[in-house]
């Protein structure tokens, strides 16, 4: 569990994060929701330690993160695996080297053998048993996520952080993606901490939901209490997309509509 | 000036704190030897050879008094390689394709979040990325700057020669004549510090790229501008001091 107290951060005297508390729980997926420059990177990049908050704390299932001894910040952060908004594998190496790379760097006590043993489980695990040998520019944006996801697992990871995993992919493919978090936070019992403004994503993984606004944590609540929080900007963050709106207009007249929705069968990525 | 200078030694500090295994920074210099060192070999022999070849044209063009010795054109060929041609001319060669692609490459690594990758596993990415390319660059420098004294010299060899300008012996007799080793150690002592200025100027430059791909390229800019007035600067301090 991670627990989030208090973060403030300003640049130039601009507050970006207002005072923001939260929870993030084991074994679910949590869901930072909210528009555009509302603080959610901001906020993931002071959990991870990115940034240094002004004020405020963050603890790693009891062990505090802000302002700790920087072994303590090294152990936890070794715990940590993030899927980056472009994914953010190493140009120079392959699929199979970068999913290998955090295993060669933080555990220099595995064998050769073990850690070939790992990447292959961990590329087998995200579908992609057959694209070790191909470099990151050989392959397409849904695979990179992938690749990603299986760098961010491969030493075996406690915490799994994704900011916005979704962005620059076609639905179906987002939906893949997501089910594959989703998956892995289950399989794994990690906790996930996913930025998204997808309001596809919410409805796929949103176990746990903390909706942002101007640097304020203004709600938080399920998948299932989303479209009936009274909270005006997040009602109105939430209809601005016309799917949702005809979604809730199904959902009213029959029943799943939004159900209906992130049930439909996809083809493979 | 005085806090990007700050930011700087904090950048150099941060490098040294930290640092990755042995086994992890050995493998890692080694790769950037060969891209500093072995994939300049090319434009380092080129330049050193012309230069050697146009000081030595230039000088028995303008020794036309009969008194002075036909050997005095190696002699001050060697004494302007060995001084100040090699080392600071290949230096500025290298902190144009070394500088460069150090800049380009932390550059691009910083704005599409493969430095950030790397800190939030928990590795010291200056120590990763930064302190590879410094220590390779010192072990490179020297080696380079030896090969283009060499061929520097031979290149004045050929241009004298061929050109009528000398004979062979006179050349080779100039160019033993009053030898002081110093000036070896002198040069060499000149190309470390330069390797060290135009790598880490190089990479500070591209560490902290904001941006995209124009401030890559701003970057990379501003590193070969920087690392060449660096150089200037500290090759001149360093004739003050050393001589």
């Amino acid at each position: 569990m991670i627990e989030v107290h208090n973060i403030q951060k300003s640049f130039d005297g601009n507050p970006v994060l207002k005072g923001i508390t939260c929870t993030f729980e084991t074994g679910k997926c949590n869901l930072l929701l909210g528009g555009s420059g509302t603080g959610k990177s901001v906020l993931l990049q002071c959990i991870v330690g990115l940034m240094k908050p002004d004020l405020g704390s963050i603890t790693f299932d009891g062990t505090v993160f802000t302002n700790n001894k920087v072994d303590i910040r090294q152990e936890i952060r070794r715990k940590i695996g993030m899927l980056f908004q472009g994914s953010a594998l190493f140009d120079s190496m392959t699929v199979y080297e970068n999913t290998e790379f955090p295993l060669k760097m933080l555990t220099p006590e595995m064998s050769r053998e073990e850690r070939r043993d790992r990447v292959e489980f961990c590329l087998k695990r995200v579908g992609l048993e057959n694209a070790g040998n191909k470099m990151p520019s050989e392959i397409s944006g849904g695979m990179k996520k992938r690749v990603g996801i299986a760098r961010a697992i491969a030493p075996q990871c406690t915490y799994l952080f994704c900011d916005e995993p979704n962005s620059g992919l076609d639905p179906a493919t987002s939906i893949k993606i997501d089910q594959l978090i989703q998956e892995i936070t289950y399989e794994y019992n990690i906790t996930t901490v996913v930025i998204t403004h997808d309001m596809n994503s919410v409805v796929e993984i949103g176990d746990h939901i903390i909706f942002m606004h101007k640097g304020l944590k203004l709600w938080d609540g399920t998948k299932d209490e989303i479209l009936n929080a009274q909270v005006p900007e997040l009602r109105e963050f939430i209809f601005s997309s016309s799917l949702v709106r005809a979604a809730k207009k199904v959902d009213e007249e029959s029943e799943g509509g939004l159900e209906a929705l992130a049930s439909e069968p996809l083809s493979e990525v | 000036m005085v806090k990007t200078f700050g930011s700087f030694l904090l950048f150099m500090q941060s490098m040294l704190f930290r640092k990755e295994r042995f086994a992890v920074l050995w493998k890692r210099t080694i790769d950037e030897c060969i891209l500093i060192g072995i994939d300049s070999v090319f434009i380092v022999s080129i330049v050193s050879a012309f230069i050697g070849a146009v000081t030595c044209v230039q000088i028995a063009y303008n020794l036309i008094n009969p008194l002075i010795p036909k050997s005095t054109i190696g002699y001050m060929v060697r004494e302007m390689t060995i001084l100040e041609l090699a080392p600071t001319i290949t230096s500025i060669v290298l902190a144009g394709k070394v500088g460069s692609s150090i800049a380009g490459g932390l550059g691009t690594m910083r704005i599409t979040e493969q430095v950030s990758a790397l800190e939030v596993m928990g590795i010291n990415s200056a120590s990763y990325l930064v302190l590879p390319r410094i220590i390779a660059s010192m072990v490179m420098f020297p080696l380079l700057v030896i090969l283009a004294m060499a061929l520097s010299i031979i290149g004045g060899y050929l241009a004298g020669t061929l050109s009528g300008a000398m004979s062979a012996q006179e050349y080779v007799e100039g160019i033993r004549t009053d030898f002081i080793p110093y000036n070896i150690t002198f040069a060499l002592i000149k190309s470390v510090v330069f390797a060290f200025l135009v790598s880490a100027i190089s990479s500070f430059k591209g560490y902290y790229t904001q941006g995209g791909a124009l401030e890559v390229g701003a970057a990379s800019t501003g590193a070969v501008t920087n690392s060449i007035i660096a150089i200037l600067l500290a090759d001149y301090a360093l004739a003050a001091i050393l001589l």
